[in-house]
């Protein structure tokens, strides 16, 4: 069965697109998919460091894509796990570099030895983004529950639901799913952020995950390792629950609630 | 035989009273709703009306309203409530002449021309109906239509009829009805929560709502003049 495209995309930029699809990837591959995750960020790539792999890159997406170099020259295979493999962009090219024949001879190689292909898409709605999602099969919406992310994504959706390749020829439609990020339960019980309920409300596409905002997050980003190798963060374990709820399973929504305040900690605070 | 060189056809076209054009409000909020709707309004075709316009009778001055609105990139093509002078001034200038419409244009019965042998039946203006959510950054245009939408209306949405707009959902971004001219249209919708409202030209703000309407249900009409918002 040939391999699946799943683009992580916002409109909005630092939303957490890529720690997410640095973690959906290495999630799928610690569930046994052979997973490769893309980065679409020509000019300013970052997921080569967020996979600490950025002292191994040789060639790049654009090399392949311009013939310089065959595909199995530029695939970095992740040290965690067999599964896991990293195809890093140019840092000295920009987006234009993204011929579209190009980047469809590459996904169609790549479907044939992947389950699924990870597209870690840059900010915006112009010609890189809307690259990075023409191809998709399934797009993950990824969101911060605050009114500008919220918007952007609105906008994201409706050019999914149009731009795409399976809108332009009449096929199944993208299938889209909410991925809310960087979630702080107190700021929302402090009504700073919006809740899970307003941002499905507005949006009203399935909601596939909410990752609450966690210091592991920028350690993962700082060590090079996809935040769902770090078993005990709570954004990590939030991941695969997200990964699992993609491939089908049932799973409650965790992490929603403020922590639990130390009896202690309220009497010294109001010293 | 001429049988089926011509057809029948009904457009909806904007029309624009001539003493209006010379109207600097008017031509300072033309500009401004052109500002806001670009696509719209680019390229399209205007009637002009000379009721109560009887000095204009020269050649040049249709060049010259024609001018005016391609300014506005509005195309000028006819005349209408045109007397004999005029309209033959008109057609110096290229301009057609149409007969006097009532406005209400997706209402008006087809008009068949007298060269066809057989009349092409013509379709009533089916009603436009978009089932999905209107994502921020769409435009949709029911032309000569009525427009029905059973989901909400993001921010940063369009939608515009030349007839009326019923929103079975949140309207939260903007909605024109009556585009055409049509003062009649009204604008239904289960919760207001608007960027912009607007009947045949005139518009309100979120602003300019009424606070008491906010999130409710109603309908919007043009009356006297003025947009008014009452309780569904």
């Amino acid at each position: 069965m040939a391999g699946k495209v799943i683009v992580l995309t916002s409109g909005k930029g630092g939303v957490g697109k890529t720690t997410s699809a640095a973690a959906i990837a290495a999630g799928l591959a610690l569930r046994g998919h052979r997973t490769v995750v893309i980065d679409f960020d020509v000019g300013l790539r970052n997921l080569d460091l967020i996979m600490g792999c950025e002292r191994r890159v040789v060639f790049d997406f654009i090399n392949v894509i311009n013939g310089d170099a065959r595909l199995n020259q530029a695939l970095i295979k992740d040290k965690r796990n067999d599964n896991l493999y990293i195809f890093p962009t140019s840092q000295t090219r920009d987006k234009e570099a993204l011929k579209r024949e190009g980047v469809e001879r590459v996904l169609e190689e790549l479907k044939d030895s992947f389950d699924y292909i990870v597209c870690d898409s840059p900010a915006g709605i112009e010609h890189g983004a809307l690259t990075a999602m023409y191809f998709a099969d399934s797009a993950i919406i990824v969101t911060n529950p605050e009114v500008s992310s919220v918007r952007d994504s609105d906008r994201i959706i409706g050019l999914l639901a149009s731009k795409s390749r399976r809108a332009e020829f009449n096929l199944e439609p993208v299938t889209v799913h909410l991925l809310l990020a960087r979630y702080s339960p107190e700021r929302v019980r402090k009504g700073e952020m919006l809740t899970v309920e307003d941002v499905k409300e507005i949006l009203s596409i399935p909601l596939l995950g909410v990752i609450p905002e966690s210091e592991s997050v920028l350690r993962a980003s700082n060590t090079g390792t996809p935040v769902a190798f770090d078993e005990e963060s709570s954004a990590g374990r939030a991941y695969h629950d997200a990964v699992a709820r993609f491939l089908g399973e049932q799973r409650e929504l965790r992490f929603l609630q403020p922590e639990r305040r130390s009896f202690f900690r309220t009497l010294f605070g109001r010293a | 035989m001429a049988g089926n060189l011509v057809q029948g056809a009904v457009f909806t076209v904007m029309v624009v009273r001539a003493g209006m054009l010379r109207d600097p409000d008017f031509d300072s909020q033309l500009a401004e709703q052109v500002r806001r709707s670009p696509r719209f309004f680019l390229n399209a075709p205007v009637v002009l009306d000379l009721k109560d316009a009887a000095e204009l009778t020269h050649e040049s001055e249709f060049a010259d309203a024609r001018e005016i609105l391609r300014r506005h990139t509005l195309s000028l093509i006819g005349v209408q409530n045109a007397s004999q002078v005029q309209l033959q001034a008109a057609a110096g200038a290229g301009l057609a002449s149409f007969a006097p419409n009532a406005p209400q244009p997706s209402r008006s019965p087809p008009r068949e021309p007298t060269r066809t042998a057989s009349p092409r039946p013509t379709a009533a203006a089916k009603t436009r109906l978009v089932t999905q959510p209107v994502r921020s950054g769409t435009q949709i245009y029911a032309r000569g239509a009525d427009l029905v939408v059973t989901a909400a209306v993001s921010p940063g949405a369009e939608i515009i009829a030349d007839g009326n707009i019923h929103v079975y959902g949140a309207l939260r971004g903007r909605a024109l009805a009556g585009a055409g001219g049509d003062v009649d249209a009204r604008i239904f919708c289960s919760r207001l929560e608007a960027e912009l409202v607007s009947i045949a030209g005139r518009y309100l703000v979120s602003e300019q709502l009424p606070p008491e309407q906010q999130g409710f249900s109603v309908q919007i009409a043009l009356v006297d003049e003025r947009l008014t918002v009452t309780r569904n």
